[in-house]
């Protein structure tokens, strides 16, 4: 069923061919990747498709808006802004016009982004192939490249937002302060170097477990399609054990593809809500 | 293939950790996931109104809980099919 690709390596040199990016290199497409600047064209290609995508489709439902009888596309808009609405009134206490845009965004792209984890695994590689590109991954969440990227904007965004709301000393100030509280100088310098390891490793670690989370599960994801996939990689219709595995191959899609559809909408909802977790703490004034 | 019985202890070795990164996964999250169902279960036989809520937080809590052997998952089926470690010995 699969369509394999160059190379008599079975299932091995499917998977490897899979799990290769289109990478481009001092603008020529490259099989690996040496250079610092080399990026994964794919991953940006279709982050930046998906974006548009969003805009388009949101401005659509935007300018047709009415308060009559709403259609399925506002509905659906209606219900996401809503839900993300609500979310963001609930966890975050201050004033800003900035979190429930950025949520919404974040929510809505990474989901769009998870979402093409439920295409078919060989078609658009497949189409590509045919177009003349070899390589070709389509879900820009399994490349750590796209959500370290996303996770260290918001990690900036955290820091901006600290800082507007506190001040530079304020913000600062915090790292030495808390979450070790203590009265008279002496307490104050006995607590502050704890203090500020606890914060540098709190720091590191958030932007690295919020990529990491994404990451790792449309990856898993994505391999466990491919697998399925590779059931009836190279098999003809002449043997009897084709039907067999194709029946497998089916059901095997059927339930995993089920299970992805709520796996991809509980990452992007993790990761927008998260982020708006990691702000309100950042704007909280203690 | 000369080198084929330190290929061969490669993959074992690595088919050793494989199971270990799925096996012990698996354990942390199935403590983990009782312990999140029972408590859910717990708190909304206690306070019925509260279930919608509690479900949500619950579905929250499960994601993040996920994660962490699903990275492990992922390293694992990477490690079995397209092991980086045999590409000296296949020259690839």
């Amino acid at each position: 069923m699969a369509a394999s690709e160059g190379g008599s390596g079975g299932l091995t040199e499917y998977i490897g061919h899979h799990l290769t990016h289109l990478t481009v290199d001092d603008g020529h497409v490259v099989d690996h990747a040496h250079g610092f600047w080399a990026f994964h064209l794919d991953s940006v290609a279709i982050t930046l498709g998906l974006a548009f995508v969003f805009i388009v489709l949101f401005g659509l439902a935007a300018r047709r808006a009415t308060s009559g009888v709403p259609g399925k596309l506002q509905a659906a808009f209606e219900i996401l802004v809503e839900m993300v609405d609500g979310t963001v009134k609930e966890t975050f206490h201050g004033k800003s016009k900035l979190i429930a845009p950025l949520a919404i965004t974040i929510f809505a792209l990474v989901f769009l982004m998870n979402f093409m984890d439920l295409i078919p695994v060989d078609f658009l590689p497949w189409a590509a192939h045919e177009a003349g590109i070899d390589h070709l991954r389509v879900v820009p969440t399994a490349d750590i490249n796209t959500t370290l990227g996303m996770s260290i904007t918001v990690f900036l965004l955290i820091w901006y937002v600290g800082i507007a709301e506190k001040g530079v000393v304020g913000f600062f100030g915090e790292w030495f302060t808390a979450p070790f509280h203590a009265h008279g100088v002496v307490g104050k310098v006995l607590t502050a170097a704890p203090n500020l390891l606890l914060r540098v490793i709190e720091e590191l670690v958030r932007p690295l477990s919020l990529s990491l989370r994404l990451f790792g599960n449309m990856y898993a994801g994505e391999l466990i399609f491919v697998l399925i996939a590779g059931l009836t990689l190279e098999s003809s219709f002449a043997h009897g054990s084709t039907y067999v595995w194709s029946a497998v191959q089916f059901v095997a899609d059927v339930i995993w593809t089920l299970f992805h559809i709520l796996i991809i909408t509980l990452q992007a909802f993790i990761f927008g809500m998260l982020t708006i977790v990691y702000l309100s703490q950042a704007a909280e004034k203690h | 293939m000369g080198n084929a019985p330190q290929l061969a202890q490669v993959m074992s070795y690595t088919l050793i950790a494989v199971g270990l990164l799925i096996g012990l996964g698996a354990l942390g999250t199935a403590i983990g996931f009782a312990l999140l169902g029972g408590k859910f279960l717990e708190g909304s036989a206690r306070q019925p109104e509260l279930t919608p809520m509690l479900q949500t937080k619950m579905f929250i809590v499960a994601g993040l809980l996920d994660a962490v052997p699903i990275i492990g998952v992922a390293i694992a089926l990477l490690l079995i099919f397209s092991n980086p470690f045999t590409g000296s010995f296949t020259g690839k």
